[in-house]
């Protein structure tokens, strides 16, 4: 047990960190848990959220408030327009399994990978990764600053190469819809369009 | 004390966290949420009043002088009606969401600085709740948060009108976050910060120091326009259009829950006008004639004097304008705003490098605009071709032969 307090820490980063966690677990097992998928939108907004929380401990501010902002705000923001449009906000049927054998197989993957994780931690140390590596916290509002340097740049091509593929990704998205979308409209209820233009 | 504190640029932090601090923080945000509290209040009745004023009505004249008192009177009675929660709801989320549109409201205030700085018993306290190293960037989380209240309202209600309403309010939030975030791009880039008491620094001393001024009047343009449409108000307010949704998202709800969605949409107006006022109007700067005691009460009376003339400005919107149609809206959005806050930020960037790099990214960014234009208008042309009978509302509407049948009752869907 001396390796889970191998350094000293301080008491809040112990209070803040553990409401993170606490904030994750309940998120996450209500993703798994949930029947309504709704509210398993709402359980993984939780987990985001409890990740913020945690950004924010390891002084990566700038990487808390992107967290909230991008997942929590967009992301899961499409997930439950999608839920709604579509109209899958009723409870599923969960006892058929879609492969056979799947259940089985993830509780026994679940169970390697939380034991090579428990491995690895009692092996190397508890507390994975040091604070703050991309940026030195050099004193007050640093961390921004030190996280677009390194991005503009000693990574600037990675950051660029991730940019042009999510235009790809969109371009690709948006070209796929139109050419299903254009499919269907030529018979809204079995007939072109032109004709009612005529009459 | 602790690696959590020391990042915060709070000269209050600075002697690390004891419980001084604490109690000056716990002052801070009972003060802060108070004084919204109570500004929400007033806001209800100055929106009624100024709005019956340019109808030529009397307006709320009952309860207390000038009718002061209505919104008390009208949230105790709220507060006593029956609290009805509808069978085809989603029970858990119904009752949630009126808080998920609350909280973020009242949290944005949290980082605005409505004050200087002042020297209490050898402390220096800055006149804001925090002033965290990510700043501004609360702001457009918790803008892109309180996108949940409404949607989830929509839908937990289990009914048709409020789901429509849920969905468009999503749509419309999520589209004009990205003009709101690019023109807060712009600010951030002049100011080499995202905190707020930085921001609100840097435009201190004159009134060409503003934001509005330095950055050109179209990203503050942007930013009001997108901040009217985040927060659901006329024109912009498709969301609760009376005429199409009976009553948008709050259709079904009653009691102390519709008093904390109205609280919401008020808390938000004020939160706006006070961010508006922090980014681009230079915050509590303003003339001081009184020396040192000035210097302490004069920049809290001109962030509440430029605050005011927001929520007025935005009333005065809801006055004048009709509600926009729900395409055009989003056409507004997305073909409009963001390129042109795009390009906007291009220029701006150039110009801070030097003149020339200014001088031909702004070419090159009227260069685009023009290749756009051109690329929208075979769109529109493409997506209009077909659609004569009515204008279309939204982009793919009822069949027209379908449509003529509904509307003029011809089960021929021939010739009149």
């Amino acid at each position: 047990m001396t390796s889970l307090l191998a350094t000293t820490v301080a008491i809040p980063d112990v209070i803040v960190f553990a409401a993170g966690a606490v904030m994750i677990m309940i998120g996450a097992l209500g993703v798994i848990t949930s029947r309504n998928p709704v509210h398993a939108a709402l359980s993984l907004i939780l987990t985001l959220f409890g990740i913020a929380v945690l950004f924010i401990e390891q002084q990566a501010d700038f990487l808390a408030a992107v967290q909230v902002i991008v997942y929590a705000g967009a992301i899961v923001v499409l997930f439950l327009f999608v839920i709604m449009f579509l109209g899958v906000d009723r409870n599923e049927d969960l006892d058929a399994e879609p492969l056979a054998g799947q259940r089985s197989m993830a509780f026994v993957i679940v169970l390697m990978a939380v034991g090579a994780i428990i491995a690895l931690g009692a092996e190397a140390h508890w507390v994975v990764g040091p604070h703050s590596v991309s940026g030195v916290p050099g004193g007050p509002y640093q961390n921004v600053y030190n996280l677009g340097r390194s991005v503009f740049t000693t990574y600037l091509f990675a950051f660029e190469a991730t940019a042009a593929l999510l235009v790809i990704a969109v371009v690709g998205a948006v070209v796929l819809a139109r050419r299903s979308g254009a499919a269907n409209a030529e018979q809204p209820d079995g007939q072109p369009e032109n004709e009612e233009v005529a009459s | 004390m602790t690696s959590l504190f020391v990042a915060a640029g709070d000269p209050l932090y600075a002697s690390g966290l004891n419980w001084i601090t604490l109690v000056i923080v716990l002052i801070k945000i009972i003060f802060s949420f108070a004084v919204c509290m109570g500004a929400v209040t007033l806001m209800i009745w100055f929106e009624r009043k100024v709005i019956s004023d340019m109808q030529s009505r009397i307006g709320p004249n009952r309860a207390g002088p000038f009718g002061l008192l209505q919104t008390l009177a009208d949230g105790i009675k709220l507060f006593f009606k029956e609290d009805l929660i509808p069978e085809q709801s989603d029970r858990f989320v119904f009752k949630l969401a009126p808080y998920l549109s609350v909280v973020p409201a009242l949290v944005i205030f949290a980082v605005v600085p409505f004050g200087g700085v002042v020297t209490i018993a050898g402390r220096s306290i800055d006149l804001q709740v925090a002033d965290p190293p990510i700043g501004i960037l609360l702001v457009l989380a918790m803008s892109a948060i309180g996108v949940y209240g409404i949607m989830l309202a929509g839908w937990a209600s289990g009914s048709k009108y409020p789901l429509l309403s849920g969905v468009r309010a999503s749509a419309q939030m999520i589209s004009y976050e990205a003009a709101l975030g690019m023109t807060v791009v712009t600010v951030v880039m002049m100011t080499g910060s995202l905190s707020t008491r930085a921001i609100v620094n840097s435009q201190a001393g004159a009134i060409w120091h503003w934001n509005l001024i330095r950055l050109g009047f179209i990203p503050a343009i942007i930013f009001i326009i997108a901040v009217i449409a985040e927060t659901n108000r006329p024109p912009f307010d498709v969301v609760e259009a009376e005429s199409e949704l009976v009553g948008g998202f709050n259709t079904e709800y009653s009691s102390i829950r519709f008093a904390l969605f109205y609280l919401a949409e008020f808390m938000n107006t004020i939160t706006m006008s006070a961010v508006i006022v922090t980014l681009f109007f230079g915050g509590p700067d303003g003339y001081n004639p009184f020396g040192h005691y000035g210097s302490i009460f004069m920049p809290i009376v001109w962030f509440v004097v430029k605050t005011i003339a927001f929520c007025y400005f935005f009333v005065w919107l809801r006055g004048a304008l009709p509600r926009m149609r729900y395409d055009k809206l989003m056409d507004l959005g997305w073909k409009r705003l963001i390129p042109v806050s795009l390009g906007w930020l291009l220029i701006v960037a150039g110009f801070m490098v030097n003149g020339w790099w200014g001088v031909g990214l702004a070419l090159a960014v009227i260069a685009a605009g023009f290749g756009l234009a051109r690329a929208f208008k075979i769109g529109a042309d493409l997506e209009d071709r077909d659609q004569a009978v009515l204008p279309p509302v939204g982009r793919r509407p009822v069949p027209p032969r379908l449509l003529r049948r509904l509307t003029d009752g011809d089960p021929q869907g021939g010739v009149q």
